[in-house]
């Protein structure tokens, strides 16, 4: 593909999902290759969560103080921002949370594939927060959760018209929940990619090209973390809506 | 619907070679499939391993900071208690000291006093006795003057070629010496 001769960058090319094995049609249950990123990333959170907490020592080594500053960190914003009401979704969130960050981690191995660059798996994660968040707060408040809508705060004459807009934002959260997340992670790796592809026809000028790589990796690096946990606190203001008292 | 999906897939696959490769919802079904599957398998880790062993830990690390409190606590203030009994010990002890100084001082002062009482009496004593001697001698030292006197005078007056009986010259002696 880069051989086509000049000036020929496919930053999209790393975003293909193909078969793992063979050239076969792409089935539901093809392994392939986000399919081995996705069981990397399982590996990883096993590695840090599960094996790093193996000896239970009160004197944590490195690996097992990750995976505690981990839980604490995780544990501390869901009961911070859902508040106690919330705390008994802290494993869900943190599902969320661990596979989020370590997927946006794992994909910043050069020559990975970012699982999470794709919108099939940030909508599908989103979608899963938007029905839970609905389905929650319809169990716990019934109809009463329909009262997020209404803004009693606002004057009488623009409740409707609020009232309409709260709406709309609240079935669009699910896209830019998705979209924030998926779009930032493609974002990064084709604009790195978009680099290599200028550093691999400048010959000794490329050194440019690459201190430039080398530094939005660095940037790519924060977004993976920040990214996660955005997604992470967000999901943990939504699941307020439902389960906390009312904060309008 | 495997079958859709597939055909779906295959057209998408060779139609959207140049486009977002997100876009190709032909490999949907498959990616959504493999990340319920992660997700699943990441749910069941972390809610029936990771998370109970970690919780414990650090429900167990809490329990033993506090018992640790709780003992430097308690040795805090036996430390303390320690620290009273000492200072209380001390303050007896110096007490003590400052009573049998005082004491002390009020026996050596007695024996002092006696001392010197008894070397003044001595020394008056002796100075009395040295005084009589001192009259003694002074006495003895007159009439060895007196005789002196006389003899000289009697030696004089037959020098002189004089007869001199001795009551004369005994008057004039007695006369001189005591003018």
């Amino acid at each position: 593909m880069a051989s086509e001769g000049g000036l020929s960058i496919d930053p999209m090319h790393q975003f293909q999902i193909v078969p793992l094995f063979g050239e076969g049609p792409l089935h539901w249950y093809t392994p392939t290759n986000q399919t081995l990123w996705l069981a990397v990333t399982v590996l990883a959170v096993i590695g840090v969560l599960v094996l790093g907490s193996t000896r239970r020592a009160i004197i944590p080594g490195r690996l097992q103080s990750m995976g505690e500053v981990f839980y604490s960190f995780v544990h501390s914003m869901v009961e911070d921002v859902t508040g106690h009401e919330g705390a008994k979704f802290f494993p869900y969130i943190m599902v969320l949370f661990t596979f989020i960050v370590t997927a946006n981690l794992m994909g910043l191995i050069p020559g990975a594939f970012a699982s999470t660059s794709h919108i099939a798996v940030t909508a599908t994660l989103a979608l899963a927060v938007f029905l839970t968040v609905t389905l929650v707060g319809l169990y716990k408040k019934g109809i009463g959760f329909l009262a997020m809508f209404w803004v009693t705060s606002a004057p009488l004459a623009l409740r409707p018209i609020l009232a309409l807009i709260e709406v709309i934002s609240y079935f669009v959260r699910p896209v830019s929940h998705s979209i924030r997340l998926g779009g930032n992670m493609m974002a990064g790796h084709a604009v790195m990619k978009v680099f290599a592809g200028f550093a691999g026809v400048m010959g000794i000028g490329s050194i440019v090209p690459i201190a430039a790589i080398a530094a939005i990796y660095g940037l790519e690096l924060l977004v993976a973390v920040v990214q996660a946990y955005v997604f992470a606190i967000l999901t943990c203001v939504y699941l307020r809506d439902a389960v906390g008292e009312a904060h309008h | 619907m495997a079958s859709t999906a597939e055909t779906v897939a295959g057209a998408a696959g060779e139609a959207t070679e140049k486009g977002m490769p997100q876009l190709n919802f032909g490999t949907w079904p498959n990616q959504i499939f493999w990340l319920v599957v992660a997700l699943v398998i990441i749910y069941f880790v972390l809610t029936r391993i990771a998370l109970p062993r970690i919780a414990a830990v650090l429900a167990e690390r809490r329990g033993t900071i506090g018992n640790d409190l709780a003992a430097a606590e308690e040795l805090k203030g036996k430390a303390k208690a320690a620290e009273k009994a000492y200072n209380l010990a001390l303050e007896q002890a110096r007490a003590e000291a400052n009573k049998i100084i005082a004491a002390t001082k009020a026996e050596i002062k007695a024996d002092l006093d006696a001392a010197m009482a008894k070397a003044d009496a001595e020394i008056s004593a002796k100075a009395a006795e040295s005084e009589k001697r001192i009259a003694e001698i002074r006495a003895g030292a007159m009439d060895a003057v007196s005789e002196v006197a006389r003899d000289t005078a009697g030696a004089l007056v037959s020098a002189l070629g004089g007869q001199a009986d001795a009551a004369t010259i005994d008057a004039a002696v007695a006369a001189r010496l005591k003018g």
